[in-house]
């Protein structure tokens, strides 16, 4: 297993050098640039040209890539364009945010969506089976801009109970109880698609495991419907649920794009989206190469955890 | 015999609610299993022979399926009207099932020994350790080697004959009064097959436990089986003792059946077979289901289903032939011989 782990990891280098140079490209083919947002009515074309030569942006694409890496190796992730303020800053004010959010709406959505869909399958076919898949369906084809403003129209707007957005109360130290009232709408937008993906996975994967042999076995050994469930069932129905939380876990860093906006949660998501506005590419880079981090990353807890559930699953 | 019955099923029919109407999976079956015995029901697939037992135990899917009538009492009482709660208590108890297919059979992510354990721990209220010991105990006697490794391991490091042994061994983890065994050798090649048959011999005779064996193959029967129930169309068309069945069958579906073996003597004719497919039970014909294949067929097998005719204590055949105004056929002429060696082996004994 150790073994398994250290090759993957070296895995990583190849792999990341690719998705930077993917990503460094088209960053680079993106029309505009950076220089654009300085400019104003007042510069002369002589000004312009020297921002640009201060940034680099003169250099071939190549001899700005090898710079890039040359710096990303010694660690250093560059300033961002816009701001002037060292990109490591900028992301680790964003992370923070972006951590909490994700990682809550996960929890609440897993927390729902896992037993309702065991639910659903053990009850197939029944009004609790249609309620939960109904439900699932809504979440899947609301966007979340819709359900977004939907809510912040009804809570914040009209019933005026909630805040419309941020992550707390400016000017006030509101404490954690308002930290978690802003913490509320985005938490309901984003766990509810998190929730609707999920609970059609573990209904299908739980459907196709009652499906199997063994259930019938265990029913003839004189189990009862939960003994079942428990000792047969669910550990068998996970794998395709891991494999969804595995596509799941890179977002808890790469954040949410639209409902970050939406509610103006200061979140990787809404600095990614402003940071292509302004073409800021040694910030967008950083993004992209946390993102691509992550997706690894959750790769290999992934493969583990099928190891750890199924004991067919071997590392070699 | 009488007060050594232990499962009565009588005049069984269930059907299957499908899309395209309802099936007449099995139309009125009726039969005893004693202690100690080993019945064997065969048929071919489709009979209705796997579904008939599985509704003594009560594992068929509850969605699309209706018991229409019959009782089945086990016990004095009738499994089909006892609560689920009580007919969870039986199952795995009382009455153990081996399954066709030991390569789905079992939990892939469960140890082999905690699977066994599993039905000890439920039934006999064993601690954990007591009955992973019991486990443990029960694989060294279904012959697997090295047991308490083997209690350890998981379905995916054991061949199917193993893991039909492990089927076995947790079947009989609770002493079981019956066992139910739904074509257990199909699967395996043949080598293990007899292994396995072997094995359920030697066990039921140790531990006095009655049978019922569905299988389609009648080399298995001849191996196993006291008695003999032949199914076809979702009905027993003739049921008795081993002897009686493979040495004096009365009805032409038996004769097929029988006749249709190959045997190492098949000299100056072809292998005999039955014409024609068994009936669709979306729409069971008029008269008796075998009527159309049955070259011995009359004309009241066209216009009416016959009863069972009584051939002796403990033979009987559902056709018409047997009526006291029926004509007299010969059957096929690998069923004469038998009869004959029959009669000789019957003479052989009396001197």
């Amino acid at each position: 297993m150790k073994k398994y782990i250290i090759k993957r990891l070296l895995i990583f280098i190849p792999v990341l050098f690719m998705i930077s140079i993917g990503a460094f490209l088209i960053v680079n083919l993106a029309p505009g640039n950076p220089v654009d947002m300085y400019v104003s009515p007042d510069m002369t074309v002589e000004q312009i040209e020297a921002t640009k030569e201060a940034l680099g942006l003169n250099d071939p694409l190549i001899v700005q890539y090898a710079k890039w890496v040359t710096n990303i190796m010694r660690g250093n992730l560059g300033f961002s364009f816009s701001s002037r303020i060292p990109v490591s800053t900028i992301l680790s004010q964003r992370v923070g945010p972006t951590l909490l959010l994700m990682s809550i709406s996960l929890v609440v959505a897993y927390a729902l969506a896992i037993p309702l869909g065991i639910l659903s399958a053990k009850k197939q076919n029944s009004i609790v089976d249609y309620i939960v898949t109904g439900l699932s369906f809504t979440g899947i084809s609301l966007p979340s801009f819709f359900l977004g403003l939907g809510l912040i129209y009804v809570f914040a707007v009209q019933l005026k109970c909630l805040p419309t957005g941020g992550t707390k109360l400016l000017g006030v130290d509101g404490g954690f109880s308002d930290q978690l009232r802003h913490l509320i709408l985005p938490v309901i937008v984003l766990a509810s698609q998190f929730a609707a993906n999920m609970i059609r996975y573990a209904r299908s994967s739980m459907i196709e495991v009652y499906n199997e042999n063994y259930i019938r076995t265990a029913t003839a050994k004189g189990l009862k419907p939960m003994q079942i469930l428990k000792n047969h069932g669910v550990r068998n129905a996970l794998i395709p649920i891991i494999t969804v939380i595995g596509a799941d876990i890179p977002k808890i860093v790469g954040g949410a794009i639209v409902t970050e906006q939406i509610f103006q949660w200061p979140g990787i998501g809404s600095l990614m989206v402003s940071s292509i506005n302004s073409r800021d590419y040694p910030v967008l880079m950083a993004i992209t190469m946390i993102s691509a981090v992550a997706v690894l990353i959750a790769n290999i807890l992934v493969d583990i955890m099928y190891a750890v559930v199924d004991p067919r699953i071997k590392f070699s | 015999m009488e007060e050594s019955k232990i499962l009565e099923v009588k005049d069984l029919a269930i059907s299957f609610k499908t899309f395209e109407g309802e099936v007449n999976a099995v139309r009125g079956v009726t039969f005893d299993l004693h202690k100690g015995e080993t019945l064997a029901i065969v048929g071919e697939s489709g009979s209705g022979k796997s579904v008939s037992t599985k509704a003594i135990n009560r594992i068929l899917p509850k969605k699309n399926t209706f018991i229409k009538s019959g009782e089945i009492i086990f016990e004095d009482k009738d499994l089909l009207k006892i609560s689920e709660k009580e007919m969870q208590g039986i199952r795995g108890k009382d009455i153990a099932m081996i399954f066709q297919d030991p390569m789905t059979s079992l939990n892939p992510t469960m140890k082999i020994g905690k699977q066994i354990a599993e039905s000890i721990i439920i039934h006999q209220h064993e601690n954990k350790g007591n009955a992973i010991k019991r486990a443990v105990e029960l694989l060294d006697m279904v012959g697997i080697k090295n047991p308490e490794k083997g209690s350890n391991l998981y379905p995916h490091q054991f061949s199917g004959g193993m893991r039909q042994r492990v089927m076995i061994a947790m079947a009989l983890a609770c002493h079981p009064k019956i066992i139910i065994a739904d074509e257990p050798t199909t699967a395996l090649d043949v080598t293990i097959q007899a292994q396995i048959l072997d094995l359920m011999n030697e066990l039921k005779d140790k531990l006095n436990t009655s049978i019922l064996f569905i299988t389609h193959d009648l080399g298995v029967v001849a191996q196993m089986a006291d008695r003999v129930a032949v199914m076809y169309a979702g009905k027993i068309i003739e049921i008795g003792t081993v002897d009686e069945i493979f040495y004096n069958p009365q009805h032409p579906y038996t004769w097929g059946l029988l006749a249709s073996i190959p045997s190492a003597d098949l000299e100056e004719h072809n292998l005999y077979n039955i014409n024609g497919s068994p009936p669709n039970l979306l729409y069971v014909p008029k008269g008796d289901p075998f009527a159309p294949r049955n070259e011995y067929a009359l004309e009241i097998d066209f216009e009416e289903e016959p009863e069972m005719f009584k051939v002796s204590d403990t033979h009987y055949a559902a056709t018409w032939l047997l009526h006291p105004d029926a004509p007299k056929v010969t059957p096929p002429i690998e069923v004469v011989r038998r009869r004959e060696k029959f009669l000789n082996l019957k003479m052989r004994e009396v001197i």
